[in-house]
């Protein structure tokens, strides 16, 4: 018997109990719709986040306070603050030659109006610098300059999103006043549009100079003295850079911090590859989860077919008697059962995938966060998985009905 | 008794026991078969020796429980029996494997069954197919449809069992026990469940069959007139052969009117 035939015949069994057979497999089809829909889901969010990072920069580090190891509860995270001083270690070339350049920044949300329009938004205190850190320049007008960090100007420079809400009628912004926090500044630029998507919109911002950022608006002034910053961004000259790069900006600031040989850091440098691969962590344990998901439900599923499968042979064993009278043997009748449970799993795999893909469109349709990507090894997985659980759940029916007797099967009432 | 055991004709492949009339194609020596139930057991077939020669028509007749059923499952190599031996068409099938048996049956032995045995909604010539599949024969709708054709239902290919009456069903299932040119064609109380309309037409078939290509018939009646369409009879009691005659003047199917129950009990 060849494969067309048992095809055919497993077809014609299951058409014949149309029902029955969508009930069987409804246990695969709704576990593999979930993993489906989930992992496009989660490749989706993990495409979002990759391309947000790689959008902030090239050879990017990222200086944050707090020692590495720090937990929540040491409050460690709470105590270590990062200063003017510590991004003036960095920025000196002498002390740190691996590093083109530098930029602190310290935001805070705010409100910003101009006229009856208001924004709430990030107001984020940089340098010029932050410009070719962040590959992130201004279309319209200028970026801020050194004096007007130096004198604490009130200007600033609008992200797009920010630029759409306060300018509906789209004036050009440049020369306008806007107000934040009920401080007038000056609009001397437009940023280009950087993009990002939903819980990080990347153009919803509002850049002013350090400065007037730590005195006017925000005050970050310590009680020694010290302007605190919230992070500091560097850029490396190349990724072959990057590992030395890392020991000279630790030892610039436990200088400037005055840490001990023997202490430990307070601070922590994260490139764009460690924090991807955090995030890609998070993502692995997610993925292992679905995978344990699918595989209660196939499991589920697989009983099922098992079931109906035992129940189809029982049904069936005067056919299979008859099919022995003239001349089926074991592999025949062996191979007619298992084509018809592979088939069903199957085909439950495949609606469960269409039913799944279908889901994940749903949600890009209805989400701007993000776009749901159907992962093709997965589509491959799902089917391949519920072939194999075809086969695994056939094999004890298909085997019971290849033992039959032909003359037991024959008389069977 | 027309042949002896010891009279072993070679046998070869491509003739499948047709033609050379004479030759024994069943030869059955001291055949039992012991139905264990639990504590005690049943001797459906308590030594039996036949020899069927090639080309013979021949009816089993015998009471309730007799064993005829027992037979013929052994003849038809359905079931495997307690001790004896059986050569068919020359082959020993005594201690077969499943799957060998599977392959005798499919090219040696057409089974004809008292319920016909059809499979629920499926059209006549796919029945028919059936043994072919198995066979991984070719052109099997071509056969099939001959075989059809052979018993008198070229216009029914595609009709399902339950668009036939019980006589078409029958055939049917004859023309699939044909199809695949077996040797013999065994069939358990084949007239059974018909009334005698198409239980003569079933004789007629056979006999036509017998006549015509030289398959050998063995069949199961509890009917005297229809037995005597045969040329020899053998009748069982309590798993033994108690009875094995020639029929002098078989009769031609269709061609004389069954008499009344009455007459064929006081013949
Ligand atoms: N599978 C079985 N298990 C146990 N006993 C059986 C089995 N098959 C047949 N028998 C017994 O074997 C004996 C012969 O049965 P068999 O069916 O061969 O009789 P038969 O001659 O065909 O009868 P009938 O004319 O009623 O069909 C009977 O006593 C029956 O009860
Ligand atoms: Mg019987």
């Amino acid at each position: 018997m060849n494969l067309a035939l048992n095809t055919r015949l497993a077809l014609g069994s299951l058409l014949a109990n149309k029902l029955r057979a969508v009930l069987t497999m409804l246990g695969i089809i709704i576990g593999v719709a979930a993993v489906i829909t989930l992992i496009s889901v989660g490749e989706g969010v993990q495409d979002v986040v990759v391309s947000e990072f790689q959008g902030l920069g090239n050879n990017l580090l990222f200086v944050v306070p707090g020692s590495p190891d720090a937990n929540e509860f040491t409050g460690d995270l709470v105590r270590a603050e990062l200063t003017n001083d510590d991004y003036l270690a960095l920025a000196n070339p002498s002390a740190v030659p691996d590093l083109v350049r530098v930029a602190p920044t310290y935001g805070r949300p705010a409100v910003v109006t101009r006229g009856g329009e208001e924004a709430r938004t990030t107001v984020t205190g940089t340098t010029p610098d932050y410009t070719d850190v962040r590959d992130f320049y201004p279309i319209e007008g200028d970026f801020f300059t050194e004096q007007d960090v130096t004198t604490a100007a009130r200007v600033a420079v609008l992200g797009q999103s920010v630029y759409e809400q306060l300018f509906p009628d789209g004036t050009p912004p440049v020369g306008e006043t806007i107000r934040i926090n009920n401080v007038n500044f000056r609009v001397i630029g437009l940023m280009e549009e950087k993009g990002g998507s939903g819980f990080n919109d990347q153009d919803d911002v509002v850049l002013i100079p350090l400065n007037t950022a730590q005195r006017r608006l925000f005050p970050a002034r310590r009680a020694d003295g010290e302007y605190r910053v919230d992070q500091i961004l560097a850029q490396v000259a190349s990724e072959e850079r990057q590992d030395a790069a890392i020991v000279e900006m630790a030892l610039a600031l436990r200088e400037s911090r005055g840490i001990a040989y023997r202490d430990e850091e307070d601070f922590t440098i994260l490139s764009q590859s460690d924090v991807i691969g955090a995030l890609s962590q998070i993502t692995n344990v997610l993925t292992l989860f679905l995978g344990l998901i699918a595989g209660i439900s196939l499991l589920v599923g697989g009983i099922g077919i098992m079931n109906i499968m035992l129940v189809s042979v029982t049904e069936r064993t005067r056919e299979i008697g008859l099919r022995k009278a003239v001349g089926a043997k074991r592999r025949d009748i062996l191979w007619q059962f298992l084509t018809e449970a592979i088939i069903l799993a199957s085909l439950g795999g495949l609606i469960g995938l269409a039913l799944g893909a279908g889901g994940a469109w749903l949600i890009s349709r209805f989400s701007d966060l993000l776009d749901a990507r159907l992962a093709w090894n997965s589509v491959a997985l799902a089917i391949l998985f519920s072939a194999a659980v075809g086969l695994f759940f056939g094999i004890y029916p298909a085997t019971r009905a290849a033992r039959l007797n032909p003359i037991d099967a024959l008389r069977y009432e | 008794m027309t042949a002896r055991s010891d009279e072993k004709t070679p046998v070869t492949a491509t003739d499948n026991g047709r033609g050379a009339a004479g030759r024994p194609v069943i030869v059955i020596r001291d055949m039992t078969k012991v139905y264990r139930m639990g504590e005690y057991e049943v001797r459906a077939l308590n030594g039996v020796s036949v020899d069927i020669l090639a080309g013979e028509f021949v009816a089993i007749m015998g009471p309730s429980g007799s064993g005829k059923s027992t037979m013929m499952n052994m003849l038809g190599a359905l079931d495997k029996p307690t001790s004896g031996q059986y050569l068919l068409d020359g082959i020993d099938v005594s201690d077969m494997s499943d799957d060998q048996l599977a392959d005798i049956r499919n090219r040696k032995i057409g089974f004809v069954f008292q319920n016909f045995n059809l499979l629920p909604r499926v059209p006549a010539i796919q029945q028919v197919e059936l043994p072919l599949i198995y066979a991984a024969k070719r052109e099997r709708g071509e056969r099939a449809r001959r075989a059809l054709e052979m018993v008198g239902l070229g216009e029914r290919v595609h009709h399902r069992p339950s668009e036939l009456s019980g006589g078409q069903q029958q055939r049917v299932a004859i023309a699939r026990a044909l199809v695949n040119e077996p040797a013999i064609i065994l069939a358990d109380e084949p007239t059974g469940n018909l009334d005698s309309k198409s239980g003569t037409e079933v004789m007629a078939i056979f006999q036509r069959l017998n006549r015509e290509q030289g398959i050998t018939i063995l069949f199961v009646t509890h009917d005297p007139w229809i037995a005597r369409h045969t040329r020899r009879i053998i009748t069982l009691a309590d798993g033994i052969v108690v009875r094995d005659e020639a029929v002098p003047t078989p009769l031609v199917a269709g061609q004389s009117k069954r008499p009344s129950d009455e007459a064929l009990v006081h013949e």
